[in-house]
C-alpha cells in the first residue's frame, strides 16, 4: 500500500498520527454530544439517475436540510442556440429530456411556425401529436417500473424498459430514430408515416395496457410501496404552483391544469376526447398513481388519433432557407415531465437572437429544498423517484 | 452404529474430512443458491435469460468465473480505514456462517457435532455476523458504509426474537434442542395417529415456519429487509467501499448464511434429511440429497419475496418486528404450550 | 380543487377562439388581454410602462422599481399562482465571430443595430418573467429595465419561493443581481467561474477556439502528406 503521492507522507511534513489519536479519544471523553452528519448524496448515486448532487444534513436518518446542487451536466445550451440555425436547434433541444425527445421538439417548432405564420398540414398535427403521446407513454412506462427499483423491487424496473421497448421501436419505425428523433420540420415533418405502423402502433398500445395493469397489481398494489410512499412528499397544490411544479406533479396535487386542454391550443389535442387526471393527496404515491391513469389516458388518445388521422401532405410550403421575422413568442407544451417551453426572440435572422428554455425538471426539483426538510434518508430516495426528473432537463 | 464408513480413521482424519467439507459446502451452497436463483430464477421471472453463454450450458459457470475474477482485482483499501478491522470483518461474517453448519444434520450420521443445543448454538452463533457486519461499516470511514452498518445492527437484533420465538415452538413440540432430535421428531412422529409421512412440523408449527422464514429474511438482509445494503439510497450500504477478494466473502456469506437459514428451517419444518420409510445406511445416503431438495424449496420462498417486494423503511421495519412479528411468536408459543400439555 | 376547476373550462373557451383571430389580424384586442391589462391598471397604476401583444402572449413592462409589487399583483389580482420562470435578457447586438476574414459564417448572421423586442426597453439588459394561472388558464409575461451599469433587481423569491433557482441562473449568466435574494449563489457554473456567459459580448469558447467547422473529420491515406488534407479545410492548419 504506497501511499506517497500523499503530501502527509512526503518528507518534511510529519504527522504525529499518535499525538492525533490522542487528542480525538481526549476530545470524545471530554464532550459526547451528537453531530450533524453531512452527506453527500451523488454527483454519482443511482437515485440521482444522472448527477444531481444532494448535500444532504442528518441527524441520525433524519433529514435536516437538503440542497440540491446541479449543473454537472449543463450544457449551455441557451448560448448555443444563439449559435445555431433553427433547424439545427432541433437536434440540439432533443438532448434536454432525452426520455421523450420528440416532445421537446414540439414546443420550439410550434415557436417558429407561429412566428413565421405557417401551419403544419393536419396530418402532420396529428402525426406530431401521436409521436408526442408514444414519448410520454414511453417516459412513463419506464417510470412506473423504475420507481420501483428506487424503492427496493428490482422486477418492475425490467417490466418498464421491456415495454418501453416497444414503444421506442415504434418511435425508430416512424422517425428513425430511437431516442433522439429530429423528426419535426419547421411547417411539418420530415416523412410520413411508413406502411404497417399505424396496425403495429395498435398492438402495442394493447400490450402497453397490459403493461399497466401489471404495475398497478405489482407495484402500486403492494403493501410495502403503499406504505413507503403514503403521505411521504406531500406537495400542497399552491405551494407546488408557486415553486412552478408542473405537469403530473401538479395535478397529483390536485391541480386540474393541463396544458393539453387548457393551454393555447396546439398540435391535433383540441380534437380529441380525453380526461385529465387529478388526485388530491400530493403524495409520492399520488404522484405515481397520475401517471398511471396518464399512460392509459395516453394510450386512449393515440388509438384516437389513430382512428382519425387525416389524409393530405406532411409539409406545409416554407422557403428553403428558413428566416424568422423579428418578433417574441412563448411556445409551452405539456411535455411527460410537466411544462416545456420556449421563450423566442427572433431579429429575423436564420438563427433566433435569444432562446429562453423553461424546461419542466428544473423547477420540479426546485422544490427539493422545501420538500426534503425532515424526512427520513430513505424517503429522499421514494421523493426523488416520485418526482421524476431528467437530468439533461434540469441542466440544459 | 453403521458401515457406512466402515475404513477405521482415526478421530484427527475424521475432523479433519468433516471441517473440509463443511469449508466446501459454503462458497458451494453459495454458488448453487446465487446461480440457481440470482441469476437463473431472477432472469426468468424479469423476462430476460441471465447469463447463458459461460460454461455452455445456461451459463452455469457465470459466477464460478465471477469468483474468480474478484481474486485477480486489486484489494483497494480507504486510507482512512481502520485497516485490521477492516481486514477481518468479511472473516467476521464467513465464520458465523461456518459455525452453523456445524450443527446442521445431513443424515443420520452425517454430522460434525450434534450438539444437545444445537438450536440454541446455531442461533446463537449465525447472529454473530452481526459484529462483522459492525465492523465492516465502522472500520471503512464511509457515511454510507455507517448508515448500513447500524441499520443492519438495529435490524438484527430486533430479528433475533422472532426468529429465536418461532423456533421455540419447535423446540417445545420436539422436546429437545438437538437438531438431530428434532428430525427425529419429526420423522418418528405421526399425525392424529397416523405415521405415514411422520410429522413434519410445518404441519403444526405453520405460523412458527412463516415467522422463521420471514425474519430469516432479514437476518439475511434481503428485500424487503435490505435496508442495510439498499443499493437505491446505500448504494451498498457496510460493502460499498469492499472490493475483490473481500467482496467475495461478504457474498459468500450472505448466500452461504442464505444456505444455512434455509437448512435450518428445512431442518426444523420440513424434515431435515429424513424421508419417510428410509432409515439406516439408505438415509445417510440418500439425507444430503433430500435435505438439499427441501433446503431449495425454502429458498426458492425466500428469493421469490427477495425479487418481488420493494423494501421497508427502518421505522417500518422496527415497527414490524416488534409490533407484529414477537406478538404472534408469542402467542403461537403459547398455544403450543397448551397444547403440549393438553395432549 | 378539482371539483371547482371543471366548471371553469367552459369560460376558457373564449381567449382560445380569440387568439385564433388574433393571428389572422391583429387589429383585434384580446378581450382576455384586455381584463388582464385592466386588473394590472388598476392595482399598479403608473407603475405599467408599455404592453404588447407577442404572438398571442401578452407582455408588459413594467417600472424597475415595482418589480417586487409585480409579482405581489400577479400573484393576488391578475390570479397568477404559477411561475413558469423568470429569465434575463442582452439586447445588445452579438458582435461577429472572429475578426476579418477569419469570420466564423457557420453562426447565423444577427443585426447589428440594437432593436428591442415586444414592449420595448430602455437599455441593454432586461429581465422578464411569465406567469400562468392554473384556474383562469392565462399567463402574462412581464418585462422590466435592468441598468447596464449596475444591474440590479428585486428579487421573487418572497412571492414565488421557486424563483430561487431561475434567478441564481440569471445572477450568474447576466450578473444582474436580485435584490433580496437569500442565497445567490453560481447554480450551474463552477463557483470560481468568471464571466456572465449568456451577455453578448461573451464569446462561444468553442468558437474561439477552433473556428467552425474546426479540423474536418476525414483522414486522409496513410503515408500521404497531412497538409494535403488540412489545406482545402478553413482553421484546420493550426493542428
Amino acid at each position: 500500500m504506497s501511499t506517497t503521492e500523499s503530501p502527509a507522507n512526503a518528507p518534511g511534513f510529519e504527522v504525529d498520527r499518535d499525538a492525533i489519536r490522542h487528542l480525538a479519544d481526549a476530545q470524545i471523553n471530554v464532550e459526547l454530544d451528537t453531530g450533524d452528519m453531512i452527506i453527500n448524496l451523488g454527483p454519482q448515486h443511482p437515485a440521482t439517475h444522472g448527477t444531481l448532487r444532494l448535500v444532504v444534513r442528518l441527524d441520525g436518518e433524519r433529514v435536516l436540510a437538503a440542497d440540491p446542487v446541479i449543473g454537472y451536466m449543463h450544457r449551455g445550451y441557451e448560448k448555443l442556440t444563439e449559435f445555431r440555425t433553427y433547424p439545427q436547434i432541433t437536434t440540439l433541444i432533443n438532448r434536454i429530456d432525452w426520455l421523450s425527445s420528440f416532445a421537446n421538439e414540439v414546443p420550439f417548432v410550434d415557436a417558429a411556425e407561429r412566428l413565421m405564420g405557417v401551419e403544419a398540414p393536419p396530418r402532420a398535427a396529428y402525426i406530431r401529436t401521436i409521436l408526442t403521446e408514444l414519448s410520454r407513454i414511453a417516459t412513463f412506462v419506464l417510470f412506473l417500473g423504475e420507481m420501483g427499483l428506487q424503492l427496493g423491487a428490482l422486477t418492475p424496473a425490467f417490466y418498464g424498459f421491456r415495454d418501453r421497448e416497444h414503444v421506442l421501436n415504434l418511435i425508430e419505425g416512424a422517425t428513425g430514430g430511437r431516442f433522439h428523433p429530429n423528426f419535426n420540420r419547421i411547417g411539418g415533418l420530415k416523412d410520413d408515416l411508413p406502411w404497417g405502423w399505424i396496425a403495429e402502433t395498435r398492438s402495442v398500445m394493447s400490450k402497453i395496457l397490459t403493461a399497466c395493469d401489471t404495475f398497478e397489481d405489482l407495484v402500486a398494489g403492494n403493501e410495502i410501496f403503499l406504505s413507503r410512499t403514503r403521505g411521504i412528499g406531500v406537495i400542497p397544490g399552491e405551494i407546488g404552483a408557486a415553486y412552478g411544479v408542473s405537469g403530473s406533479n401538479l395535478r397529483a396535487s390536485g391541480v386540474d391544469w393541463d396544458l393539453r386542454r387548457d393551454g393555447r391550443p396546439y398540435l391535433a389535442y383540441p380534437e380529441i376526447d380525453f380526461q385529465v387526471w387529478t388526485h388530491p393527496d400530493g403524495d409520492s404515491f399520488s404522484r405515481y398513481w397520475v401517471r398511471l391513469q396518464e399512460t392509459r389516458e395516453s394510450v386512449r388518445m393515440v388509438l384516437q388519433l389513430l382512428d382519425g388521422l387525416p389524409a393530405g401532405p406532411v409539409m406545409a410550403k416554407v422557403p428553403r432557407i428558413i428566416k424568422v421575422p423579428e418578433g417574441e413568442v412563448w411556445a409551452e407544451t405539456e411535455n411527460p415531465l410537466g411544462q416545456m417551453g420556449y421563450y423566442v426572440v427572433s431579429k429575423g435572422a436564420t438563427g433566433p437572437f435569444r432562446v429562453k428554455i423553461r424546461s419542466a425538471s428544473f423547477s420540479n426539483v426546485s422544490i427539493l429544498p422545501w420538500l426534503l426538510k425532515g424526512v427520513y434518508v430513505p424517503d429522499v430516495v421514494t421523493i426523488l423517484a416520485s418526482l421524476y426528473f431528467i437530468l439533461g432537463d434540469i441542466d440544459r | 452404529m453403521t458401515t457406512t464408513l466402515a475404513l477405521q480413521i482415526g478421530w484427527g482424519t475424521t475432523l479433519a474430512l468433516k471441517t473440509v467439507i463443511v469449508l466446501a459446502i459454503i462458497p458451494l451452497g453459495a454458488l448453487v443458491l446465487g446461480y440457481v436463483f440470482l441469476l437463473k430464477m431472477m432472469s426468468h421471472m424479469q423476462s430476460r435469460l441471465g447469463p447463458m453463454d459461460p460454461g455452455g450450458f445456461h451459463g452455469w459457470f457465470q459466477l464460478v468465473g465471477d469468483g474468480m475474477k474478484f481474486l485477480q482485482k486489486e484489494d483497494i483499501m480507504p486510507e482512512q480505514a481502520d485497516k485490521r478491522v477492516f481486514a477481518t470483518a468479511p472473516a467476521v461474517v464467513v465464520i458465523s456462517t461456518f459455525l452453523v453448519f456445524l450443527v446442521i444434520p445431513m443424515g443420520p450420521d452425517l454430522v460434525v457435532k450434534d450438539l444437545d443445543v444445537g438450536v440454541f448454538y446455531a442461533l446463537a452463533v449465525s447472529s454473530l455476523s452481526v459484529i462483522g457486519v459492525l465492523m465492516a461499516g465502522w472500520a471503512s470511514a464511509n457515511k454510507y458504509a455507517l448508515l448500513g452498518a447500524l441499520r443492519a445492527a438495529g435490524q438484527l437484533i430486533a430479528y433475533e426474537l422472532p426468529l429465536l420465538l418461532a423456533v421455540t415452538g419447535v423446540v417445545v413440540q420436539a422436546n429437545t434442542m438437538s437438531l438431530q432430535g428434532i428430525v427425529y421428531a419429526q420423522q418418528d412422529g405421526s399425525i392424529f395417529g397416523w405415521s405415514g409421512v411422520g410429522n413434519p412440523f410445518i404441519l403444526t408449527q405453520f405460523v412458527g415456519f412463516l415467522l422463521f422464514v420471514v425474519a430469516a429474511q432479514a437476518e439475511l438482509t434481503q428485500t424487503p429487509f435490505d435496508m442495510p445494503v439498499a443499493e437505491s439510497e446505500l448504494v451498498a450500504g457496510y460493502m460499498v467501499e469492499y472490493t475483490g477478494f473481500r467482496f467475495l466473502f461478504f457474498f459468500i456469506g450472505e448466500f452461504g448464511t442464505a444456505t444455512a437459514f434455509a437448512a435450518l428451517a428445512a431442518t426444523l419444518f420440513l424434515g431435515g434429511w429424513s424421508l419417510p420409510w428410509v432409515h439406516g445406511d439408505a438415509a445417510n445416503w440418500l439425507g444430503p440429497i433430500v435435505l438439499f431438495v427441501k433446503l431449495m424449496f425454502v429458498a426458492f420462498l425466500m428469493f421469490w419475496a427477495r425479487f418481488t417486494y420493494p423494501r421497508l423503511r427502518e421505522d417500518q421495519l422496527q415497527a414490524l418486528a416488534w409490533k407484529v412479528l414477537i406478538p404472534i411468536g408469542l402467542v403461537n408459543l403459547l398455544v403450543t404450550g397448551v397444547f403440549k400439555v393438553a395432549f | 380543487m378539482p371539483d371547482d376547476a371543471t366548471p371553469d373550462a367552459a369560460p376558457e373557451e373564449t381567449p382560445e377562439v380569440a387568439e385564433v383571430a388574433e393571428v389572422a389580424e391583429v387589429a383585434t384586442p384580446d378581450p382576455v388581454h384586455e381584463e388582464l391589462l385592466a386588473r394590472l391598471g388598476a392595482a399598479l397604476g403608473e407603475a405599467v410602462v408599455e404592453s404588447a401583444d407577442a404572438c398571442g402572449g401578452l407582455v408588459v413592462r413594467v417600472a424597475p422599481d415595482a418589480w417586487l409589487r409585480v409579482a405581489e399583483v400577479a400573484k393576488g389580482p391578475l390570479e397568477c399562482d404559477y411561475l413558469s420562470f423568470v429569465a434575463g435578457i442582452d439586447w445588445m447586438p452579438a458582435p461577429a465571430e472572429g475578426d476579418g476574414d477569419s469570420a466564423d459564417t457557420s453562426s447565423p448572421v444577427q443585426p447589428t443595430t440594437t432593436t428591442y423586442g415586444a414592449a420595448g426597453s430602455a437599455g441593454r439588459f432586461q429581465v422578464f418573467a411569465h406567469v400562468q394561472s392554473t384556474d383562469r388558464h392565462w399567463g402574462i409575461t412581464f418585462k422590466t429595465d435592468v441598468d447596464e451599469s449596475a444591474p440590479a433587481v428585486a428579487s421573487w423569491v418572497p412571492v414565488y419561493p421557486g424563483a430561487d433557482w431561475h434567478e441564481r441562473e440569471c445572477w450568474e449568466m447576466y450578473g444582474i443581481r436580485f435584490e433580496g435574494h437569500p442565497a445567490l449563489r453560481h447554480l450551474y457554473l463552477p463557483l470560481d467561474f468568471e464571466g456572465h456567459p449568456l451577455r453578448k459580448d461573451f464569446p462561444l469558447l468553442a468558437r474561439v477556439v477552433k473556428p467552425w467547422p474546426g479540423l474536418v473529420d476525414v483522414e486522409g491515406m496513410p503515408g500521404e502528406e497531412p497538409a494535403a488534407v488540412g489545406a482545402g479545410t478553413d482553421g484546420g492548419g493550426e493542428e
